[in-house]
């Protein structure tokens, strides 16, 4: 089980969260301009990295909020989290400092 | 041991006389059941992925559309992936008639595969049974027995006492929380023999001439000027060749990366697991979406007993252990005489999702480059159907008619075949 560090409360684990998928998507303004296939690929189309994976976790059974995480999906290894609305860290696997009492599963 | 690459290996044949001469002389004389091939510098048509599906589509490209100079290629072992991974339940009760074509027509499939490949892939259609707990679920359930009728797949409706009777250690207790409200089964699903698919249909292309080459990882994938496909860069080597089809599951979204190619897919990790092995007790196959759970007994007497996915994409092939304790919850509750079993050992494989549940076999924008994946959490069933129709798809560069529908473009063009209800996590 994933020991996830929430901005909020502080490293809770995994069962207190939800998933929320790929981070930094931005739903298009007028989606009405978009053709079929901009459209299909802001719905369905996702990087599916296999490496550093940024990605939106809830609160759910917590404080309720939702946080974007980085996470190495080649170890479950959470590199960081941050708040929604900011800009993904810079950070790589291996270089960044894991949070306290590990991160991984 | 290994023979010279390229050359035929003749195919050492089973039968019950063989088997009784080789155990009258100790086992020994029996070889080798493929060769251990190098790869060459180019091929007419090469698979990424040496499990079930990838080792089917070459048999069966070797032996239904001629095709000889191919090569399986596969990062670790074969068969070692998803192939080894899962719970081998084989079924084709699903709700769309788009898919109740392909899975039938695997299932079909199944039903002599055993004959054409002669080799034992130990298919026992013991029965599938997936019980209703809730008054949706019977609705549901009842719903995929009609429309199965209709298009010809044997499905039908159990009473608890019935579902009973088919699989006597089942509780159907109204105390408990969950209490089995009725069943839908499939008499002529059940069971195979994972590691035997992925050795027969091997031992069979390898009898045809295909190269299956094990520790190759494809690490790039050259697109020439005209944007058809080229070549394959790889562990060992360049390897030129004009098709090339990836049947690399859960690691199919970075195959196709390398040819710039994006898919509606994310890897979830899905696990299993198995109890020591014990007499046989269980009958058939069982499977519960609603709460979670589906179980069979294999025939070294392990209890094997599939899990969900975990909550967020990996390539780690492992989980987190609450996942199975959840499911084995639900297993202690439906089947109580199982409260004191130990389990033996748990595992993961990374499962390639689609957002509608239903698999993409299919050409791609890139010439020569085609795809079998999606399947999600539920591939193994479908070993023999998807490979026969890949096979096709990648000889005639065109699908096969029960393939058609299943194109990466029905995302954009809204032909969904939406089977989220059939596959669940159970699928």
């Amino acid at each position: 089980m994933l020991l996830i560090d929430c901005p909020y409360c502080g490293l809770r684990p995994e069962i207190e969260f939800s998933y929320g998928g790929e981070a930094h998507l931005a739903r298009p303004q007028r989606p009405s301009d978009l053709d079929d296939q901009a459209w299909s690929d802001f719905l369905y189309t996702r990087a599916n990295v296999k490496g550093v994976h940024a990605e939106r976790w809830r609160h759910a059974r917590g404080c309720g909020r939702f946080f974007n995480a980085l996470r190495d999906t080649t170890s479950d290894r959470i590199l960081a989290t941050y708040e929604t609305g900011r800009p993904r860290p810079d950070v790589a696997p291996g270089t960044a400092k894991p949070p306290p009492s590990g991160g991984g599963a | 041991m290994p023979e010279a690459p390229g050359r035929l290996m003749s195919k050492q044949p089973f039968s019950a006389w063989a088997l009784i001469r080789r155990g009258l002389s100790g086992q020994r004389g029996w070889q080798p059941q493929w060769r251990q091939a190098a790869p060459k510098a180019s091929y007419d048509a090469v698979i990424v992925g040496g499990g079930g599906h990838g080792l089917g589509a070459a048999y069966y490209l070797a032996q239904e559309h001629g095709m000889r100079n191919i090569a399986v290629l596969e990062r670790g072992w074969i068969g070692g992936g998803n192939t080894g991974r899962n719970t081998t339940i084989i079924r084709s009760n699903y709700l769309f008639s788009e898919s109740a074509a392909l899975y039938d027509h695997s299932l079909k499939l199944w039903e002599s595969l055993a004959q054409v490949l002669n080799y034992n892939v130990m298919f026992s259609p013991r029965g599938v049974m997936m019980l209703a707990h809730t008054v949706h679920d019977i609705q549901v359930f009842k719903r995929h027995v009609h429309a199965n009728r209709c298009n010809g797949v044997d499905n039908e409706w159990l009473e608890p006492e019935q579902a009973k009777t088919f699989c006597p250690p089942l509780n159907i207790s109204p105390g408990i929380r969950y209490p089995v409200l009725g069943a839908a089964l499939q008499r002529r699903g059940g069971t195979a023999r994972h590691d035997a698919v992925a050795w027969g249909y091997a031992r069979a292309a390898d009898a045809l001439g295909v190269d299956i080459i094990e520790n190759c990882e494809v690490l790039g994938l050259r697109v020439d000027a005209h944007g058809a496909i080229e070549a394959l860069e790889t562990s060992r080597g360049l390897i030129q060749s004009p098709k090339v089809g990836v049947s690399a599951a859960g690691h199919t979204s970075v195959v196709l990366g390398f040819a710039g190619v994006r898919v509606p897919l994310e890897s979830y990790p899905l696990q299993a697991l198995v109890s020591e092995p014990v007499k046989p007790v269980f009958p058939c196959v069982v499977m519960s979406n609603t709460i979670h759970a589906y179980i069979s007994q294999s025939d070294k007497g392990e209890l094997v007993i599939g899990a969900g996915t975990d909550a967020y994409t990996s390539y780690t092939q492992r989980g987190a252990l609450h996942i199975n304790t959840h499911t084995l919850d639900a297993i202690c509750e439906l089947f109580p005489q199982f409260r004191r079993m130990r389990m033996l050992r748990n595992w993961g494989g990374i499962v390639d999702v689609t957002p509608d549940r239903s698999p993409i076999i299919a050409k791609t924008p890139v010439k020569g480059l085609y795809v079998n994946c999606g399947w999600g959490t539920g591939g193994f069933k479908a070993t023999p159907g998807a490979a026969h129709v890949f096979a096709w798809t990648i000889a005639h560069d065109a699908p096969h008619p029960i393939n058609a529908p299943f194109t990466l473009e029905r995302f954009r063009d809204g032909y969904l075949i939406d089977e989220a209800a059939a596959a669940a996590v159970a699928h």
